[in-house]
């Protein structure tokens, strides 16, 4: 097989593409590239990665100008005819070096959107049960399964555009909440998801759904948002 | 809590931005922002017939031209995509969710595609 | 402006855009209509003029449309110019005032009141 040539970020937001020559391999993914890269040719090349199985959500970088995580993409499934990859960090957010974003930015935003689960129950207390089949509980089946990897946030137009829009992880969050039947907090959490920084910035572009490497789709959640945060709003709960 | 943040002007290009629901958003906003600053001059041309049904008429002919009939036959156009790619954004927030994004996406710009040919073939 | 008041602004824009559904459905058969054989002044005003249901209909139209394409271009002009704040909402609300007063002016002028 013939050399992949990659073309990867180096240095800060003021910095710019290096080229490196890596032998292509059977089952290869971008990941892989990465480590070739940083273990063989250029041992200062700073990235992210814990897992290598697509469970910590550390590893995500945009790979030819999409936000992907990088140990479960294959390079056959993203080169392009010559053969070229060009490996950059997350956009959105501020970089520390090389592909390694500062992720802070991210997370104070699932801060800000009321993230945090408030229960009424104590140690001492029994297990709610949650029936696996009730309707709210199946609505975030999927929704539930998010990994933190930002690919979402990366890849969401509002997030560049608003710069205080919660985004659609934090808001895929809160939707999780609002559907708990444990959680007692959700006027608060709904409150904290209203007005211009929250669920009713979402333009349904899709593309967060479009990009999440566990399928998961924040527009779906946010509409749910929309709609939770109307029927409060009609009713005067607000 | 931190609202404000700084982020860094790295943005998305068009790589990320090729499917269809980004295609729709982009759609709609362009014809969305079209067609709010055609309306003062719509509603401006209307007002003429204050002045009687004359004033009215000398506007029409002044308007009786090529330019302005294909000027007119695009914002028919305009305004169908954005009522058929509204009806689709409501329909994802309002509706219960499946997976139709794609079929809605069809059908809005199918339907503004067959007023569009109405339109033209009436003029 | 506060999280509450924008969440009202949303959710007139999407009241609004239910009803505009209907009057623009109207109004692109009414169009289709009109315009076949040339557009003509008197064409338009014999099938306004004195109609109270057209009168309703157009100035339920004039102000569904002022509200939504306000509120739509407050969410342009924030996201694509950067420009937010008062002052912004502001020249919305001024742009708001012009719609709605020209807009009248268009609904009573078909309606026939000028004669
Ligand atoms: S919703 Fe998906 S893309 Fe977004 S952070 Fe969670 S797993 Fe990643
Ligand atoms: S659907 Fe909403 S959250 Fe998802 S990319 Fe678009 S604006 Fe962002
Ligand atoms: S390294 Fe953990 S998700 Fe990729």
């Amino acid at each position: 097989m013939s050399d992949l040539h990659v073309r990867i970020w180096r240095g800060d937001a003021e910095g710019g593409f290096s080229a490196y020559q890596v032998p292509r391999q059977e089952s290869q993914t971008v990941l892989d590239v990465v480590t070739y890269v940083q273990r063989q040719l250029d041992a200062t090349l700073a990235y992210r990665f814990a897992c290598r199985v697509g469970m910590c959500g550390s590893c995500a970088m945009t790979v030819n100008g999409v936000a992907r995580w990088t140990c479960r993409t294959h390079v056959s499934k993203v080169i392009d005819d010559q053969g070229a990859l060009e490996i950059a960090p997350l956009n959105h957010l501020p970089i520390v070096r090389d592909l390694v974003t500062d992720m802070a930015p991210f997370f104070d935003q699932w801060a800000a959107a009321s993230g945090q689960f408030s229960g009424a129950k104590t140690r001492h207390d029994d297990f709610a049960t949650v029936p696996p089949d009730s309707p709210a509980r199946r609505a975030i089946d999927a929704a539930i399964e998010c990994i933190g990897c930002g690919v979402c946030y990366a890849s969401c137009d509002t997030v560049a555009w608003n710069p205080a829009y919660l985004g659609p992880a934090a808001l895929n969050r809160v939707w999780t909440l609002v559907q708990d039947a444990r959680d007692t907090a959700t006027l608060d959490h709904l409150r904290a998801v209203s007005g211009d920084a929250g669920c009713q910035a979402c333009h349904t572009h899709v593309s967060c759904a479009e990009r999440c490497p566990k399928n998961i789709s924040p527009t779906v959640g946010i509409a749910g948002l929309k709609r939770a945060l109307t029927k409060a709003t009609l009713k005067g709960q607000l | 809590m931190t609202r404000h943040i700084h982020r860094p002007s790295r943005m998305n290009d068009a790589r990320s931005r090729q499917h269809a629901g980004w295609w729709a958003f982009a759609l709609h906003r362009i014809s969305g922002v079209a067609l709010a600053l055609f309306l003062p001059l719509h509603f401006w041309a209307l007002s003429q017939s204050l002045q009687g049904p004359d004033a009215l008429e000398h506007f029409l002919r002044w308007t009786d031209r090529p330019l302005f009939k294909f000027a007119e036959w695009g914002l028919v156009c305009l305004l169908a995509l954005h009522m058929t790619g509204g009806l689709r954004v409501l329909a994802l927030e309002f509706l219960p969710w499946r997976d139709w994004q794609k079929t809605l996406l069809a059908c809005s710009v199918g339907a503004a595609f067959v007023v569009g040919c109405a339109f033209a073939l009436a003029l | 402006m506060s999280a509450r008041l924008q969440t009202w602004l949303w959710i007139a824009q999407r009241g609004s855009a239910m009803v505009l559904a209907v009057c623009v459905s109207v109004h692109l058969v009414t169009m289709v209509i009109a315009v076949r054989g040339g557009l003509s002044a008197a064409e338009i005003l014999a099938r306004t003029q004195g109609q109270l249901a057209w009168l309703i209909f157009y100035s339920v139209f004039v102000v569904t449309v002022t509200v939504h394409a306000v509120v739509g271009l407050r969410a342009v002009l924030g996201e694509t110019l950067g420009w937010r704040g008062w002052l912004r909402d502001l020249c919305l609300g001024a742009f708001a005032l012009l719609l709605i007063i020209v807009g009248a002016r268009a609904v009573l002028g078909v309606f026939g009141a000028g004669q």
